[in-house]
């Protein structure tokens, strides 16, 4: 199967998933969002890649989801349909996802992006959840992700006024990770996945799962998993690889193992 | 297609003349909103390398045209100067520092109020002899707006900033050029052949680099010594990939003047 809205393409072991419905400024449907989960499940399966980068256009990275598609919704329709089922599937990918984001980050486009792990922007960008000026509010996501990343006052300001961010103002309050120039953010995110991608892949793995919990779990059960997760990793090799070099001064060569 | 604007381009130059010289070219909504949609076009026209802002007649711009927010409007409700700037003039001050385009303000006349913040927004300031500016705007119990308060203290210094802001006085071309707001001073009769000079010769220079000079100069202001030197090696990057850069060390090797296209 090949996907209609996605590209592919990948650099070294970084997986590179680019949205391409241009003309609508890459505003996220269902057949859209499926192919993306579907492509991302494929390079979580694929060993060769490491790290993932998630990107749009200069002008959208996603303008939000696909207003026409839903207008004449009922209630029960969308509940019959599941639409943001496909949504929780992105938590279950265990490598890192860097979103590198321009233009419009909008709605959808927004809690896209904040499903990643790692956002490098644009300073371009235009980052926001205007649902509320449509009558509705975010729902994949963006009551829940906005607050845990920026804090109750401005996630509220931002959702009870449906006003949009620059990508500088993003940086300041923890929203994202990285600003560079129009003419540098998909290369910067790109930098920042293969640094990722060198790095040993089990540990990568297991800190992404914890500090994930760190952010739904209270305190004593992230420090029980966080535990429990750097025990594992003394099973591996690339934890005897790694100390065995510091020990020995040389550059570590990880396996993955 | 402008009703209170000319703006003509050719030779990779566009110049937008504010046009309406019986009012000594004060501001109206209307005449702001025409330059910021014609700075934008402008801006994404790559066959404009250099852009200039000048006034027909005797004036560059005597400021808000006072007749165009006066009185109350349908509803009885006075105006509100704080919405006009976020309406009118802030976009437009945005939008010169946004086009990527070296902007020369031509001053060929008297700049007063926020005729003196939009030349202070442009990149450079070409000023007539007979020219003279007017922070106008405390003689009548307001304060600079339109990047008054920003690009004056930056160009200027911080003290005669303020000086010139509280006491309204007026600076004459000579003193503008003096204390730094003014670029060059040129006598009134070979102004306009000037202004055009250094126009085209910004039009003929490396129009990539320039916009990313600007870009980065401007950013300057707000970021500290590492995060400069950070968005320089961005900078450089992006314009070390540009043709004109490649052309320009060629002609440098090969020892003739270059071509640059502004790509």
């Amino acid at each position: 199967m090949t996907s209609r809205y996605i590209n592919l393409s990948s650099e070294g072991e970084v997986g590179i998933l680019t949205l391409n419905r241009p003309h609508v400024l890459n505003a996220l449907n269902r057949e859209l969002m499926l192919e993306l989960v579907t492509e991302l499940e494929r390079m979580e399966q694929d060993d060769a890649i490491k790290a993932i980068v998630l990107t749009g256009s200069e002008q959208a990275f996603a303008a939000g989801a696909d207003i026409k598609e839903m207008a004449d919704e009922s209630a029960i329709s969308m509940l019959l349909k599941r639409q943001f089922a496909v949504w929780d599937r992105i938590d279950g990918i265990t490598k890192p996802i860097i979103a590198a984001v321009s233009g419009y980050v909008l709605g959808g486009g927004c809690e896209l992006m904040m499903s990643c792990d790692l956002v490098v922007a644009s300073d371009t960008a235009r980052i926001g959840q205007p649902e509320i000026k449509l009558g509705v509010m975010p729902g994949a996501g963006g009551t829940q992700r906005l607050t845990k990343a920026i804090g109750l006052r401005k996630a509220m300001e931002l959702l009870l006024t449906g006003d949009t961010m620059t990508a500088e103002e993003a940086l300041r309050c923890g929203l994202i990770n990285k600003v560079a120039p129009v003419e540098m953010y998909f290369r910067e995110a790109l930098k920042l996945a293969q640094r990722i991608a060198d790095q040993p892949p089990l540990s990568v793995r297991l800190i992404k799962q914890a500090v994930r919990k760190a952010q739904d779990h209270p305190l004593a059960e992230g420090l029980d998993y966080e535990r429990h997760c750097f025990h594992l990793l003394f099973a591996s090799d690339d934890q005897k690889e790694g100390m065995n070099a510091f020990l020995e001064k040389r550059t570590p060569q990880f396996r993955g193992k | 297609m402008y009703k209170t604007i000319l703006y003509e381009v050719s030779g990779g130059v566009a110049r937008m003349t504010m046009n309406r010289p019986d009012k000594y070219n004060a501001f109206t909504g209307q005449m702001i909103a025409e330059m910021t949609a014609a700075l934008k076009k402008a801006g994404k026209d790559e066959e404009i390398r250099c852009i200039v802002l000048t006034g027909a007649g005797k004036a560059f711009n005597a400021g808000q045209d006072l007749g165009d927010v006066q009185g109350a409007d349908a509803q009885g409700a006075e105006p509100n100067h704080g919405d006009v700037l976020r309406e009118r003039y802030n976009p437009l001050i945005m939008q010169l520092r946004n086009t990527e385009k070296p902007i020369i303000a031509a001053v060929n006349g008297v700049a007063a109020g926020a005729g003196v913040s939009v030349a202070l927004a442009c990149d450079l300031r070409i000023v007539s002899e007979k020219a003279y500016f007017v922070n106008a705007f405390v003689n009548i119990g307001l304060v600079p707006d339109s990047g008054g308060c920003y690009f004056l203290p930056r160009l200027v210094g911080l003290g005669k900033a303020l000086e010139l802001a509280m006491t309204g006085d007026r600076v004459s071309a000579e003193e503008a050029y003096r204390i730094g707001l003014a670029n060059r001073v040129c006598a009134a009769e070979q102004f306009a052949d000037e202004a055009e000079r250094l126009a085209v010769k910004l039009a003929a220079l490396p129009t990539r680099a320039i916009g990313l000079i600007k870009r980065t100069m401007y950013k300057g202001l707000d970021m500290n010594l590492a995060q400069t030197l950070e968005h320089e090696a961005y900078a450089q990057e992006i314009a070390g990939n540009t043709e004109d850069h490649r052309e320009g060390m060629q002609a440098f090797l090969e020892k003739r003047p270059p071509e640059f296209k502004g790509v």
